[in-house]
């Protein structure tokens, strides 16, 4: 049997030493149990912010190139003073050269899950005496839905965008005394035209909710003045994180302006890279403390096993057996404190999404151990184990039987 | 010529040739504990080493064990040098031809006395077949210890424990057997039952024995008595009345 003698003995003298050996399962239980837990936290929290803020977003935005003011050069060899200064342009809404013929290019790229042309301007929206600013997105419901999951946002009536039909934020519906079914009057760039409302949405972020009118593309393409045009083109990607790579690829490709939502939220990306960061430093400090405690203990049971070890030697055991068996206390104590760590950290999890709750009485948000994570940080801890094992081994080994027998 | 004569003699089964020792080599505490030691101890031979404490027995027993280098000297197994071979090689060496029984018997707690007994052939093979339990039972079954095999040896008194340590240095039948006052901790009862009981597996078995002991009673029942003073070797005879 592979490493019978080894795995016999590494077992005989960990139940030897019980309270030893059981403070340091329980030691590696709860520093496997804390990575876990925090991992898992830090995941949830950070899928929930990521689906909330992409929730409303497209994953990569295209848009025409910025107009820009050409200084003109001073004309070779003349004797002028030049004068650097020069104002940005202001920037009007303005369409996407041939953007029918780019949706099928874009819908067949393998990253890409969705496309949505869109045309967007600012506005007002109008009800009797209240009237508030607004964000106008003219948009193909089907193909949008594809995009933000319009439809999973309703909150009442029915998403449809016939002609002369709109959606809007519930906010916004609320600030206007209005509710679905009802009419409301649309102003653009001095173009006004009205709305009937067929369903309120919420899109997850209060601000969006009190600026979103969604209308027909023709409708918004009227109001804004550009027939047939899109002033942008949304798409959903396949792997979100793939966002920034294929802006980049697109940009260099195509003489559009593409824009990830990392760039869109470049705050908030920030901020979700500084969370990595800490909890990758809480683990790492975490398995340092979980290594030098399995290490304490297996140096204190060398000592204590001088004498067992000198018995095994002058019977016969070769140095590589007497290393073997303590690098093998070490890679026990490492798996079942894993173990151990794992299921205390799903109950840490339970005892999270039952008793921490907001306003609403709902979870705050959904925290499971994925299965994937739970084994990788189980084996990370066994391999520490591993590790912590190698120096006291290394003592164990060369100790002289001799002098060991003696003791 | 006889055909007697033409048959090659076997070597020895231990063969010491002026070995010495020496401690903190180079060091201002140098010291020599062993000075030329030479002797042979053939098969099925039980010899006795006698001295006074320090005079070298202990690290003399050390270095035919294999736990210990000698400084210079010549050590064969059955005609095989051991100066210079490599450690793996001298533990394996100890694993086929050496068993151990010390004085404070050094059985492993953790295991019972079977699981004691069948320890050499774990560590040989990885694993214990039925064959090998059952060699290890029948080894306890001799020495006295059949109903005792499943206790762990602190349930057991120091002359039992003693018995199951001689049981697991047989139980692979090495040709020699080093014992470093076995019966050095036990009460005279106890005592001459354990020595009764090697001089009994010498007997059946042929197995060769080196006991170092202060009890003249005991070196007196040896076939022969060796006798160490300061790390020389002063009186190789065989055994009988007066020796002290």
């Amino acid at each position: 049997m592979l490493l019978g003698f080894e795995s016999l003995v590494a077992v005989r003298f960990l139940r030897e030493g019980r309270m030893q050996t059981l403070l340091i399962i329980v030691g590696v239980a709860a520093g496997v149990a804390v990575v876990a837990y925090i991992s898992a936290l830090i995941s949830g929290l950070q899928r929930n912010t990521i689906e909330k803020t992409l929730g409303a977003q497209a994953h990569v935005t295209l848009s025409p190139l910025d107009e820009r003011v050409l200084v003109a050069p001073a004309p070779p060899g003349a004797a002028v003073r030049k004068l650097e200064q020069t104002q940005a342009r202001a920037q009007r809404p303005r369409s996407i050269d041939n953007w029918q013929r780019l949706l099928p290019e874009l819908e067949a790229l393998p990253q890409v899950a969705a496309v949505s042309p869109m045309v967007s301007a600012a506005g007002l929206a109008v009800r009797g005496e209240a009237s508030r600013a607004i964000a106008l997105m003219g948009v193909e419901l089907e193909r949008y839905d594809r995009i933000v999951q319009l439809r999973s946002k309703v909150v009442a009536g029915t998403a449809r965008l016939g002609p002369g039909e709109g959606i809007v934020g519930r906010e916004l519906a609320q600030d206007l005394g209005v509710q679905v079914g009802d009419r409301i009057g649309i102003v653009t760039d001095g173009v006004e035209d009205a709305l009937r409302i067929t369903a309120l949405v919420d899109l997850g972020v209060r601000d969006l909710n009190r600026r979103t009118v969604i209308v027909p593309l023709r409708t918004a393409q009227s109001l804004v003045g550009l027939p047939g045009s899109a002033t942008g083109l949304d798409l959903a990607l396949v792997d979100i994180w793939a966002a920034q790579g294929l802006a980049d690829d697109l940009a260099a490709r195509w003489p559009y302006k593409a824009e990830s939502w990392q760039q869109a939220n470049a705050q908030l990306v920030s901020a979700l890279n500084a969370q990595s960061v800490s909890t990758s430093v809480i683990r790492g400090v975490v398995m340092v403390v979980v290594v030098l405690g399995i290490a304490s203990v297996l140096v204190v049971s060398v000592v204590q096993k001088q004498r067992e070890i000198g018995i095994l030697r002058a019977m016969g055991a070769t140095r590589g057996q007497v290393l073997r068996v303590f690098l093998l206390q070490g890679v026990i104590v490492g798996a079942v404190g894993s173990a151990l760590g794992v299921l205390l950290a799903i109950a840490l999890i339970g005892l999270f999404t039952h008793f921490v709750r907001g306003s609403d009485g709902l979870p705050l948000f959904s925290i499971t151990l994925e299965a994937g994570l739970a084994l990788r940080i189980a084996a990370l801890a066994t391999v520490c184990g591993l590790l912590a094992a190698v120096a006291p081994a290394r003592r164990a080994a060369r100790l002289d039987p001799a002098q060991a027998i003696r003791l | 010529m006889s055909a007697s004569t033409m048959t090659p003699q076997p070597p020895p089964l231990l063969e010491l040739q002026a070995v010495c020792k020496r401690y903190n080599v180079g060091r201002p505490n140098e010291t020599e504990v062993l000075h030329g030691v030479s002797f042979n101890i053939a098969r099925g031979e039980l010899v006795a080493l006698i001295g006074p404490s320090g005079s070298g027995k202990s690290t003399l027993l050390n270095i035919l064990g294999l736990l210990e280098r000698m400084t210079s000297g010549s050590y064969r197994i059955n005609g095989e040098e051991m100066v210079g071979t490599d450690d793996d090689a001298l533990t394996l060496r100890r694993r086929t031809t050496l068993g151990f029984v010390f004085q404070f018997h050094h059985l492993l707690p953790a295991f019972t006395a079977l699981e004691n007994v069948t320890l050499p052939a774990l560590m040989r093979e990885g694993r214990v077949t039925a064959r090998e339990r059952e060699r290890a039972s029948a080894m306890l079954d001799a020495v006295g210890l059949g109903h005792a095999m499943h206790k762990r040896p602190g349930e057991l008194s120091g002359g039992m424990q003693q018995r199951v340590a001689i049981a697991r240095a047989m139980v692979l039948e090495p040709p020699m057997v080093l014992a470093d006052e076995p019966t050095g901790n036990l009460d005279t009862a106890s005592s001459d039952e354990v020595f009764a009981l090697m001089r009994r597996m010498h007997a059946e078995r042929s197995t060769s024995f080196l006991v170092v002991t202060h009890d003249p009673r005991l070196a007196a029942r040896c076939d022969r008595v060796l006798e160490l003073v300061d790390g020389r070797l002063v009186r190789d005879q065989a055994s009988g009345p007066g020796i002290a």
